[in-house]
Parts: structure tokens; C-alpha cells; sequence
């Protein structure tokens, strides 16, 4: 396996581990309060929708040729991968609520209860929040799937990343029997952020015609520095946050 | 109508996010990156610089909000 098809198994089993925690909660919540057979199959069919989308738009993206296909899938990814990074450096300086599962859900719980009793057969409430849950917290998972797939002719490959991610993710769930409330999901959305953002920036730039010093070997010093100026980012917000206040304090202080 | 109009939102919003102004940055540097390299000249820097400076740029605005919110409460 070489070092991109690494990154990208990498970078596809904890992005759809995040997302399948996230699922989980909500397939848990309704499935303990409502019912089991109606979320399994809002599952079902959710997981269904998803694969039919990477089956359709893969072929199509692959199709592509390779310097188009690198400079769009390396902008989108670029984009998509600064978005995640900027939440988790957020989140890291305490800018941002950190993503709790175990209040997403007692809300969840809370919610279905509000919804009055299930009926005996299907339960149209369990079966729609469960669809709607996995097919949202999967779309970030199959939009990644299929640009990082795509771009190293790997879908195959990217697919089974993911669903080895969700296996654990199930795996877990049921051993818990309750939200994975301790998974290090704010460390994971970093990881995730850096390793799509670094190779947005590898592959939009080898699409536009750049040349990358060392080739693919670039990456190893790609990634590193990312993570670095991010964690950097993370520092210096967590400063201005504890001397912001001492400031303000000190001026009051002065001024009186 | 109303139907295509939400779904275009929702695209944007899933790729662009809340801040549009890093995607732009992101198609201006790849833009940049296309001239340089048909000039002949080295362009490989050029996506590195505009993606730390676009994040840090974003993270600067996002924390300015929260700040005026009240801490934790950045988009």
C-alpha cells in the first residue's frame, strides 16, 4: 500500500468513525425509546441511499481526466478539509462547544418521547430520524469517499475503510450498550482536517501544473506542517483567551 | 422552483460552509498556482501559503465573533 492510499484509508476510517458515532446516538435514542425494527430500517435504507450515490457518482468522477479531476477534487477537498479544521481549532481554544453525546442523546430521547407512543407495527418517527441521522452524518462520509477514492482510483478501497469504520463504531455500540460519549471525537475532526486539507493543497496544486519538490514524498512534510500550524493556531488562541480578560480587568482597573 | 433553489443551498452549504470566503481564497490560489506553473515559473508554495493563510484568516474572524458572543459560541 503506498503513502497516499494510507493517508486516504486513514483519513476515510476516522472521518466515517466520527460520523458513525454521531449516527449511533441518534439510531440509539430512538431505537431505546421507540422502536428497534423502525430505526433498523431507517438504517437500512439510509445506508442504501448512500451507497447508491458513491455506486453512481464514482464511475463518473473517475471518468475525468486526471489533472481536472486533481484540481477539483483537490479545491473541494481543500474547502471541505479547512472547514473541519477550523471548527476542531475552535473547539481545541474552547471558542466553540465541544460536539456532547451523551446531551445529544438525552435531547434525542427527549424528542421522541415528545412525539407521542409508538404504535405496535412501524413506527414512522423512528424510521425517519434514523434515515435522516445517517444519511446526513454519511453524506460528509461518501463526499469523501468518492473524491479521495476517485482521485487515486481507489474507491473500492475508500469504501472499505468506511465500512470497517462503522463495523467498529457497531462494535462498540453494542458493547457499550449506550452513546459513545468517550470517543476523542474533537482530536479525530482534527486528524481529519489535516490530512484533507493536506492532500487538497498536494492534489489541487499538482492539477493546476505545479511540481511538488520530491514528488509524492512532499506529503510526508505536507502533513506534518499542517498539523503543526494548526496546533500552533490552537495556542495562540488558548493565549489571547486567557490574556483578553486580564486586559480588560487591567483597563477597568486603571481607569478607575 | 423552490425545491432546485433549496437543494443549490444546501449544496453550497455543505461544501462552502460558513465561510465562503475561504473557498473563494481556495479557487484564487489554485488559479494562481495554474499561471505560475504556465509561466514556467515554481508554483508548488503557493496552495501552502493560502491554505495556512486562508485558516488562520478564518479562525481569526470566527474567534472575533465569539469573543463579541461570548466564549463557546463560535459557528
Amino acid at each position: 500500500m503506498s503513502g497516499a492510499e494510507v493517508g486516504l484509508a486513514l483519513s476515510v476510517f476516522l472521518a466515517c468513525a466520527v460520523e458513525a458515532v454521531e449516527a449511533l446516538t441518534i439510531v440509539l435514542a430512538v431505537g431505546t425509546t421507540r422502536s428497534w425494527s423502525s430505526a433498523f430500517a431507517g438504517v437500512g435504507a439510509a445506508t442504501l441511499a448512500l451507497a447508491a450515490i458513491v455506486l453512481v457518482l464514482g464511475p463518473s468522477l473517475t471518468a475525468l481526466p486526471l489533472d481536472v479531476l486533481r484540481v477539483v477534487v483537490g479545491g473541494l477537498l481543500l474547502i471541505f478539509g479547512l472547514q473541519w479544521l477550523r471548527k476542531a481549532v475552535l473547539r481545541g481554544a474552547g471558542l466553540k462547544a465541544r460536539h456532547d453525546e451523551l446531551e445529544t442523546f438525552n435531547g434525542e430521547v427527549e424528542a421522541a418521547r415528545a412525539a407521542g407512543r409508538a404504535g405496535g407495527g412501524f413506527d414512522g418517527y423512528s424510521f425517519t430520524i434514523a434515515f435522516k441521522g445517517v444519511l446526513l452524518e454519511g453524506l460528509e462520509v461518501a463526499f469523501i469517499v468518492l473524491t479521495f477514492g476517485a482521485n487515486q482510483h481507489a474507491v473500492g478501497l475508500a469504501a472499505a475503510a468506511a465500512a470497517a469504520a462503522v463495523l467498529v463504531v457497531i462494535a462498540a455500540g453494542v458493547a457499550a450498550r449506550a452513546p459513545l460519549a468517550r470517543v476523542p471525537e474533537n482530536t479525530m475532526k482534527f486528524a481529519v482536517g489535516v490530512l484533507l486539507s493536506s492532500f487538497g493543497m498536494f492534489w489541487g496544486a499538482e492539477g493546476a501544473g505545479a511540481h511538488w519538490p520530491g514528488g509524492d514524498a512532499a506529503l510526508l512534510a505536507i502533513v506534518p506542517c499542517v498539523l503543526l500550524a494548526a496546533v500552533a493556531l490552537v495556542w495562540a488562541l488558548q493565549r489571547l483567551a486567557r490574556t483578553a480578560p486580564a486586559e480588560a480587568a487591567e483597563r477597568v482597573t486603571v481607569s478607575a | 422552483m423552490s425545491t432546485v433553489v433549496a437543494l443549490l443551498r444546501g449544496v453550497w452549504d455543505f461544501i462552502v460552509g460558513d465561510d465562503w470566503r475561504t473557498a473563494v481564497g481556495v479557487v484564487v490560489a489554485l488559479g494562481l498556482t495554474a499561471l505560475l506553473a504556465r509561466a514556467g515559473a515554481s508554483a508548488w508554495w503557493v496552495m501552502p501559503v493560502a491554505a495556512l493563510g486562508l485558516l488562520a484568516l478564518s479562525i481569526l474572524r470566527a474567534a472575533r465573533d465569539a469573543s463579541r458572543r461570548g466564549r463557546g459560541a463560535a459557528r
